[in-house]
């Protein structure tokens, strides 16, 4: 579904990436783990199109697309959803609203008719329901003035209404409280956790791989994957951490 | 207000950003309307000025009155909208602007706030959209005279510009002859949050869309708590989407 060779990317003429390889098939979760500074983030960012992230070498095929000739919008209607670490907030735009013109625009873009008014506010019920969301909340404008954990259950509703291929979760477990952390975990399995759909998961800790079972464990250091292994790798980095598990490798 | 006189120029500082060549053919204006709400009383309005004009309102509030007013100014003409609005005891003034040149249009909203006893509170919040060629200019006096303590003041004021031809001008200002006061501005002008922007497409959705709806999230708060404040959101978004 997503490969990616040799990727080199800078931020601020600044390398980041130095030479990332990565494969995802259909069916697979893969996580990324790693010290700060890493590149994590930036991966997401490359990935997602992020104005100012710029691949200075190699290549990242989506579903047979070059990924990197497509806008950030239209990445997104090709089936690739990024989870914001920081989801904006946008004042004035209902949850609602903002959804329903994304769902669109991405049915636009494969010549597929809108959804009707009420069509659509029974998936977003619905997918609402899958992370315990109240309605109420989706009809406040976007973000503002929701805590960290629910910013982070309404990208995975955002997630369950745009249906993508493939998600990459920036720190999706982060400013999550215990019972938020397995409420997100079970709404990504209930989405993701399909034989045509895939999710790459970036996260500093374990925890939510908890919930999330990874198939495959990467260890991002110095902009490169520096070791890759099954679940058991998260479990070695949470007892023995980073610099052991790298030094390993070394 | 404006004396009418004869016709202002640049050295007017109330004028300095006109469209003079425009007012000319507007010359004489006609009278400003006045309005006094009862001590004690509540008053609405929405002042919508599409395609241009110029509005001009004097408004006094007696001790304890209350007025929220809406302004909606759009158009790539010269619009302007003035509004004077003098304060007694415990009065308390509302205005919330949303305005949005486009073309090679001049829109401008001119207050001056006169706080002239103890107690009254004042909140302006102004947003302006410039396209094209166009201006948005604000030009926002708070004056508090002498004995008005207790006076709070406040002027929210911001600009975007869509185009690196296009102007604002902000120009809050206050004039304090009392002690204790509370008045505060805030003026910024910039351009649409690249962030946001990028969230928005990140969704799937385009370019022009997140444009629009980045801007809807722009001027939204200016119209909080209008008594119809749907329909002038949703003009002013059909404007906005216009400009784009």
């Amino acid at each position: 579904m997503l490969k990616i060779e040799n990727l080199h990317a800078s931020v601020a003429d600044k390398p980041i990436l130095k030479g990332l390889n990565l494969t995802i098939n259909a069916g697979e979760v893969h996580a990324i783990m790693g010290p700060n500074g890493a590149g994590k983030s930036t991966t997401g960012y490359v990935l997602g199109g992020r104005p100012g992230y710029e691949v200075t070498e190699g290549s990242a095929t989506f579903n047979g697309q070059d990924l990197f000739a497509l806008d950030p919008h239209e990445r997104a209607a090709s089936g690739l959803f990024l989870g914001f670490q920081y989801p904006v907030e946008i004042p004035g735009v209902s949850n609602l609203q903002f959804l329903r013109e994304a769902l669109n625009s991405q049915r636009k873009f494969h010549d597929l008719p809108p959804l009707s008014g009420g069509e659509f506010l029974k998936l977003a019920k619905e997918k609402a329901g899958l992370l315990r969301m109240d309605m109420e909340m989706l009809k406040r404008p976007v973000n503002v003035g929701f805590s960290g954990g629910e910013k982070k259950r309404a990208e995975m509703v955002q997630m369950g209404i745009l249906d993508p291929k493939l998600a990459i979760l920036d720190e999706t477990d982060s400013g999550l409280d215990i019972d938020a952390l397995r409420i997100c975990g079970e709404g990504i399995n209930a989405i993701m956790r399909k034989p045509d759909k895939a999710v790459l998961l970036i996260t500093h800790y374990q925890r939510l791989l908890d919930y999330v079972k990874p198939d495959f464990v990467h260890v991002l250091a110095g902009g490169r994957i520096v070791k890759s292994g099954g679940p058991e790798l998260a479990h070695q980095l949470e007892e023995h951490g980073y610099e052991a598990v790298e030094g390993q490798a070394a | 207000m404006t004396d009418t006189a004869t016709l202002p120029t640049r050295k007017s500082e109330d004028w300095r950003y006109a469209d003079l060549a425009a007012l000319e053919k507007l010359w004489p204006l006609p009278e400003a309307e006045d309005l006094t709400v009862a001590a004690g009383g509540t008053y609405a309005r929405a002042i919508v000025q599409t395609g241009g004009g110029v509005t001009q309102l004097r408004l006094t509030l007696e001790a304890g009155a209350s007025a929220a007013l809406h302004i909606l100014n759009t158009g790539d003409a010269y619009g302007r909208v003035e509004v004077e609005a003098i304060l007694h005891e415990g009065a308390d003034l509302t205005l919330g602007a949303v305005q949005l040149a486009s073309g090679q249009g001049t829109a401008e909203i001119v207050t001056t706030v006169r706080h002239m006893e103890p107690n009254a509170t004042s909140r302006q919040m102004v947003r302006s959209v410039a396209g094209g060629m166009a201006t948005a200019s604000y030009l926002g006096k708070v004056y508090v005279a002498k004995g008005a303590d207790g006076t709070d003041g406040e002027q929210s004021v911001r600009a975007m510009l869509l185009d690196r031809t296009a102007q604002a001008n902000a120009r809050p200002e206050l004039e304090i002859h009392a002690d204790d006061v509370k008045c505060a501005h805030g003026c910024a002008v910039g351009e649409l949050d690249k962030n946001g922007l990028f969230y928005l497409a990140a969704r799937g959705i385009e370019p022009a869309r997140a444009k629009a709806l980045m801007l809807q999230a722009f001027v939204a708060e200016a119209f909080d708590g209008a008594g119809d404040e749907d329909h002038l959101r949703s003009m002013a978004q059909a404007a906005l989407e216009a400009m784009l």
